[in-house]
């Protein structure tokens, strides 16, 4: 169980593993993630997942490399096994047929992107990928995403692909541009979600965004994902992870996610002191 | 001379070395003044102890064992009843129920039931093979339960001695629910409730971790796989907040994640294990339940924790922890804040607690729960500095399993509504524990559990 079956590097800091686990493999839907631990004194942290093989039994994930516990994980390699993995969680995304979708992926939210891309191409949506990274070596999954739409635009902060802007900016334009856009999905950066989700409200576009908080177990049990919606507080691991973009509070979702950064620092010194020995 | 009114005191560590470390603070028995309590136990013919008892322990007949020295068959007669004895002489309300209905209770101290079956049992565990209870004879069916706190492990403990084929499905890595996540390392060591968890599977049940039912797999797709019925023991554990303005700032956190953070993370021993708990110098825990009492011990030992509050709303009279837990945590140094509640908190610039809005409460007319109805007074609101907040006012049901199940019904608080013999209104599908009660206490899931064994076998024998 939890067999490393296939490992590769996508970006500096990003990996994609590919991962046994049948059970999970056959119940797992778009928008759904899965909750690990690397070792006996782990954390558990949730990711993606990013698609499933029913068949052959295994999903795929992908994450960055952002504290110890991440770090612990890309050092593991093919044929190692990942000590816990708790899944599928989350509801999955309501897929239907809307007409013309844009979808709106930053960074490594374009891992958790992809299979809700699919998803909606498969029900026979249009769909006009948007695709944002701070440099071209940060880009991921850049044709996985390209097979399930019909046009894709990228944007680079420092214009080393694509165009040089935001993702916001090729929105816009879009917006703009007369062309009918029935549903929006974005996923990235808390920053760019709300800047998205400003930006159809003003031409009224409905548009869903997926969060990841912090969480601990992923059940409902802890409340430590509770986001704001409407004013009112939901747990992103049984009411979410995604919700409608125009009603989320995404300054205080930005807030709570800071809430451990000097801890995740001091895992990390931990963790190079004692492998400096 | 041993006065023949009088129970044994309890060793303990000092309040002042234990705020300092997360390990037990009853110490247990000696064999001696076990034995010597043993003797004072009148051997009632009918035993008012067993009644007071949700699993019906043979109480007599377990003390009569230690007082003959005969620890293995005292043991013996424990585990016939109950599957968890080390787990429960520790955290059952002895008090309330077999100690309760104790005759010697009139004139004097009742027998200290509960110490002498925590001595019995860890007795057991220190000097003997653990015994396993015989399964006398196999049968094909298997049974699926969900939830291995302990409720679903006394579940499974009884299906298995009439010899079913049972799984307990867990979500979390390691198994035993609230025994794991929730109590504390100083009032229950894990290595007990592994230990007893290994008992389990030495019977021949097994234990599947990982495992969301709802998510995973639904209550139909455990039929599909051959499962004859199903008991739901999930608990009661979503988190309640008081929705007061500043519940949203950080650091404020519900019971749940700063017990589950501590004891099942083991965030006190970070960075050695990675999972942070930041709670700064001084925390607010709100509540008076004992999950109030575990919270604020725990907290004040946690490094760099100057000072503890406790606010509850009602008076001491009211107040639900047990009173060992609350004479812990007073001898401990927690600040008690009764007739007090937070009406609002307040941040810094990042957004982090940092004070407290509370009000004084007096006691008015007694409401629906029987207790006297706190009333704030107006004019009396003051404030006080804090860095974290620890929200333990109750939890409620976890809506995975009755969303993912369309004929079960649950009540407007959604606990799962159950017939007499605790099947649901889906058949074959049986329920039991803070998923049906609201969140109660370890012995009285464990009583659940028991009932719905017995009610299992019933069904599986006759079809209904």
């Amino acid at each position: 169980m939890n067999k490393i079956l296939e490992k590769k590097a996508l970006a500096d800091n990003v990996y994609w593993y590919k991962v046994e686990n049948p059970d999970i493999a056959r119940a797992r839907k778009p928008g759904q993630f899965l909750i690990l631990r690397v070792h006996d004194k782990g954390e558990r942290i949730p990711l993606t997942i990013v698609n499933s093989m029913p068949e052959e039994g295994s999903v795929e994930i992908i994450f960055q490399v952002v504290g110890k516990s991440t770090k612990l994980l890309a050092e593991l390699n093919e044929g190692d096994h990942i000590l816990d993995m708790a899944g599928p969680l989350g509801t999955p995304t309501h897929i239907e047929k809307y007409g013309t979708c844009v979808m709106v992926g930053g960074g490594i939210g374009i891992a958790p992107l992809l299979p809700i891309t699919r998803g909606f191409k498969e029900k026979g949506n249009k769909i006009i990928s948007i695709l944002g990274a701070r440099s071209k070596s940060l880009l991921i999954l850049e044709e996985e995403m390209r097979n399930c739409s019909d046009t894709l635009h990228v944007a680079t902060d420092d214009g080393s692909y694509g165009e040089k802007g935001l993702v916001t900016d090729v929105l816009s334009r879009l917006c703009r541009s007369g062309e009918k856009i029935d549903y929006v999905v974005a996923i990235g950066p808390v920053i760019m979600m709300r800047e998205v989700s400003k930006l159809t409200k003003e031409f009224n576009i409905r548009t869903m965004v997926s969060l990841n908080p912090i969480m601990v177990d992923g059940t409902g049990m802890c409340g430590g994902c509770r986001c704001y919606v409407k004013g009112e507080s939901k747990f992103a691991c049984v009411h979410g992870p995604e919700f409608n973009g125009h009603e989320v509070d995404f300054d205080r979702l930005a807030i709570r996610l800071n809430m451990f950064k000097s801890s995740e620092k001091l895992a990390l010194d931990h963790e190079c002191k004692i492998n400096r020995g | 001379m041993v006065d023949s009114t009088k129970r044994p005191v309890m060793p303990q560590q000092k309040p002042e070395d234990r705020i300092r470390n997360f390990d037990e603070v009853p110490l247990g028995l000696s064999l001696k003044a076990a034995r010597e309590e043993a003797g004072r136990c009148l051997q009632c013919k009918k035993p008012l102890c067993v009644e007071g008892c949700p699993v019906n322990i043979d109480i007599p007949g377990f003390i009569a064992k230690l007082g003959e020295k005969d620890l293995k068959a005292s043991g013996r007669i424990l585990k016939d009843a109950n599957c968890l004895p080390a787990v429960c002489g520790r955290v059952c309300p002895q008090e309330d129920q077999c100690e309760k209905m104790c005759i010697l209770g009139r004139k004097g101290d009742p027998i200290a039931i509960g110490y002498l079956e925590r001595f019995v049992a860890d007795y057991e565990r220190e000097h003997f093979d653990f015994s396993i209870p015989e399964i006398k004879c196999e049968k094909k069916d298997k049974i699926a339960v969900v939830g291995s706190g302990p409720s679903g492990l006394t579940c499974a403990s009884q299906l298995r001695k009439m010899g079913y084929q049972v799984t307990v499905f867990e979500a979390f890595h390691v198994a035993g629910g609230v025994l794991v996540y929730g109590i504390p390392e100083f009032r229950l060591p894990k290595t007990i409730v592994a230990k007893e968890i290994e008992t389990l599977e030495k019977m021949g049940v097994e234990i599947k971790c990982n495992q969301v039912i709802g998510r995973i797999k639904t209550i139909d797709e455990l039929f599909e796989d051959g499962y004859k019925a199903v008991y739901i023991g999930v608990g009661a554990g979503f988190p309640v907040f008081m929705d007061i303005p500043g519940e949203d700032l950080n650091f404020v956190y519900s019971s749940n994640e700063f017990l589950t953070r501590i004891n099942l993370m083991k965030a006190y021993d970070f960075p050695n294990y990675d999972t942070p708990i930041i709670t700064g110098k001084r925390v607010a825990v709100i509540g008076g339940g004992n999950t109030a009492m575990d919270s604020a011990r725990s907290a004040l030992r946690l490094k760099g924790v100057e000072k503890v509050f406790l606010i509850y709303r009602r008076s001491e009279e009211e107040i639900p922890a047990r009173i060992e837990e609350i004479h812990h945590a007073q001898e401990e140094g927690v600040e008690f804040m009764l007739l007090t509640a937070p009406v609002q908190y307040f941040g810094d610039e990042s957004q982090n607690v940092k004070k407290a809005r509370c009000i004084k409460m007096e006691l008015g007319r007694p409401d629906t729960s029987g207790r006297r109805r706190p009333v704030p007074i107006s004019g009396s609101e003051f404030e006080i500095d804090i860095d974290s907040v620890v929200v333990a006012i109750g939890t409620r049901s976890n809506p995975l399993i009755s969303q993912t199940t369309p004929e079960l019904e649950v009540n407007k608080w959604g606990y799962i509504i159950t017939g007499e013999h605790t099947m649901t209104t889906k058949e074959g599908v049986f329920a039991g524990g803070d998923i049906v009660t609201g969140a109660a206490t370890v012995i009285l899931a464990m009583g659940a559990g028991k009932k719905a064994a017995n009610a299992i076998d019933e069904y599986v024998k006759i079809g209904k």
